[in-house]
């Protein structure tokens, strides 16, 4: 098969425009045919994405349109920028978007460290057995869904029976009603997603630290240079490149917020805290079928995320580092 | 010489009481993530009648396996367990299959136009369009109240791809050429030499999405309203979470079940669903690197 096309190729060169057209089209038959298998193999995926990712960002059009599933797509009409402005003139917008600032501050600020010094600790233990042992703990809580962390929680939590309260009256304080008091929203949020993902977090700095030569650590030790020196001069700049990745990848999330978490989390004592982008987006869009406003918001929302990992790329390469892109 | 011995002496006893520090807290660390563990799993065996007496229950006075009873003849906990438990098999498959697929034909250098498409792939990583335009594309395509809106939707990913179709790069050339000269054909190179080699690197992605499909929630929030259909975890919402709130007043009559559950048979249903995950765990932990990859832009 592959000598033919060679010597199709070789005999296109030397023919006129027209009979080189023909050859051409010919050459990109048999090319076709013969990786036919390949293209078999590929179209189910690439029709995948076509229509669950490609169609839905053409889709995002209908944020300018008054979209309604009578009329289609095709037909509804379009009213420019209408569904953004009444985005911005609601007041419940500025509501949302301190809420979803504060949890992903809370979680830029109390969250995003953890991992590293977890590894960098992690990395100091000698005995491989327990550091194993700690690890395998450590990951577990990752693979939980939120239904059920937030489910142990409530248990843990609860006012009347959870074991929280009953240890805070061992120890002589007063009850917390924590699942139901706008004060510990925030807190609470932020707890849980530390208890579920710092140890997962680690993962990527533990396979950074575990590519550094021994060697450095030799000729540090020969320096003089005692664990903690070690951990600041070797192993930290190891993992420097991970933690700016990941830095510049968070802060294009800074809009989201697990709407899991949230969705299970939330009661109607705490939604005044509580409501983020993408439970609003749930509540108008899918509830009260408000298609075209909520893509609106959707829209938004990923339109910052994007222009702020952008910002955060070009800012690290600014400050002579190697971004993600 | 005699300097420089003193100071390691001198360090030293500062490293060993920093060891001791660090084993320390990551003890205490450690503890912290098995505690909800265990006290769920307390709970789930302890009677209802003393878990009601309240006070510290760290260890209950009688085991009891009245709460796994109670789930296991319910048909509703039943029904929703065997719905997720075939969206984690027949879901991992259908991706494998996809992904498998589409990442080969990508990493093949006479695959006409593959760069462009890894980047059209790669684009829809970084361009999200929110929940509403993928949510009407399911509807038009009349998925909703189908199980298969919980898998044809997520079936593949942009990330998946790409760390598959690297490892698919690193399977050398070579070996494919000497299979088309012994008379293989793409097809039979594909089933008879890629994908046994492939296997091993195959399980590992299967576990990831195995879990993914296990734990699948929102989409089912979004797409599954017939209560026939929930899969475990919207009926474990139901259990655990409606009815600790004051919303959950219909909780009892959706799941099927004679009241609102006491904490003990929720704690059992948290352990039940649970099982799987602690079942494949040892063998998810080989690949945890693949997995993180995946798992941490993702999010």
């Amino acid at each position: 098969m592959k000598v033919n096309v060679e010597s199709l190729q070789a005999k296109q060169d030397k023919a006129s425009l027209g009979l080189r057209l023909k050859f051409k089209l010919l050459n990109e038959g048999k090319l076709l045919k013969r990786d036919l298998f390949l293209y078999l193999l590929v179209f189910p995926g690439l029709l995948y994405f076509l229509v669950f990712k490609y169609i839905p960002m053409w889709g995002v059009l209908i944020a300018f349109q008054d979209y309604s599933p009578y009329l289609g797509f095709l037909h509804s009409e379009w009213v420019g920028f209408e569904h953004f402005q009444r985005l911005f003139s609601n007041p419940e917008f500025y509501r949302i978007f301190r809420n979803t600032m504060a949890i992903n501050l809370l979680s830029l600020v109390f969250f995003f460290p953890l991992p590293i010094i977890l590894s960098l600790m992690m990395n100091e233990l000698r005995l491989q057995w327990f550091k194993k042992t700690i690890q395998s703990i450590v990951y577990l809580p990752h693979f939980l869904s939120w239904v059920v962390i937030v489910g142990m929680s409530f248990l843990m939590l609860s006012q009347s029976e959870g074991v929280i309260n009953q240890l805070l009256v061992v120890f002589g304080y007063e009850k917390i009603d924590f699942l139901t008091n706008p004060d510990y929203f925030w807190i609470l949020l932020t707890l849980q997603s530390i208890w579920k993902e710092v140890g997962w977090g680690t993962v990527l700095f533990l396979a950074a630290i575990a590519g550094v030569d021994t060697q450095q650590y030799e000729a540090a030790k020969l320096d003089g240079a005692g664990r903690l020196k070690q951990m600041w001069h070797v192993t930290l700049p190891a993992i420097r490149n991970v933690i700016i990745i990941l830095l510049i990848l968070r802060i294009g999330h800074i809009m989201d917020v697990g709407f899991e978490q949230v969705y299970l989390m939330m009661n109607g004592a705490v939604s005044e805290v509580a409501e983020v982008f993408d439970t609003y987006v749930y509540r108008v869009g899918i509830l009260q079928a408000q298609f075209s406003y909520s893509t609106a918001v959707g829209l938004f929302k990923s339109f910052i995320g994007v222009a702020l990992v952008i910002f955060a790329n070009w800012l690290a390469k600014k400050m002579g580092e190697d971004g993600v892109y | 010489m005699r300097e420089a011995a003193v100071s390691t002496i001198r360090e030293s006893r500062f490293d060993r009481l920093f060891g001791a520090f660090n084993v320390t807290v990551l003890l205490l660390v450690g503890l912290v993530c098995l505690f909800p563990f265990y006290y769920v799993f307390v709970i789930s065996f302890t009677t209802p009648e003393e878990y009601r007496q309240g006070g510290l229950l760290l260890f209950p006075k009688t085991w009891t396996l009245v709460s796994y009873e109670y789930l296991l003849s319910t048909s509703t906990f039943m029904r929703a367990t065997g719905i997720s438990a075939f969206l984690a098999v027949v879901g991992t498959l259908c991706s494998l299959v996809i992904t498998s697929s589409l990442s080969y034909g990508l990493s093949r250098k006479r695959m006409r136009g593959r760069k462009p498409l890894m980047f059209l792939i790669l684009l829809t990583t970084l361009f999200n369009p929110g929940i509403i335009p993928g949510y009407l594309v399911v509807k038009e395509l009349g998925m909703i109240d189908s199980l298969w809106s919980l898998i044809i939707p997520v079936i593949t990913s942009g990330w998946y791809v790409l760390l598959m179709k690297g490892f698919f790069d690193s399977i050398p050339v070579g070996l494919e050429e000497a299979a088309r000269i012994d008379g293989c054909n793409d097809m039979s190179v594909w089933f008879r030499i890629i994908l046994p080699l492939s296997l091993p690197s195959l399980a590992a992605f299967g576990l990831f999405y195995a879990v993914s499909y296990w734990n699948t929630f929102f989409n089912a929030v979004l797409f599954i309203n017939d209560t026939a259909k929930w899969p475990l975890q919207i009926l474990l919402q139901n259990m655990l979470i409606d009815s600790s709130t004051a919303m959950g007043g219909a909780a009892a009559s959706d799941t099927g079940m004679a009241s609102i559950p006491s904490e003990t048979k929720k704690m059992a249903a948290v352990i039940i669903s649970t099982i799987p995950i602690l079942l494949v765990y040892p063998f998810l932990q080989k690949h945890f690197a693949k997995g993180a990859m995946v798992g941490s832009v993702k999010e």
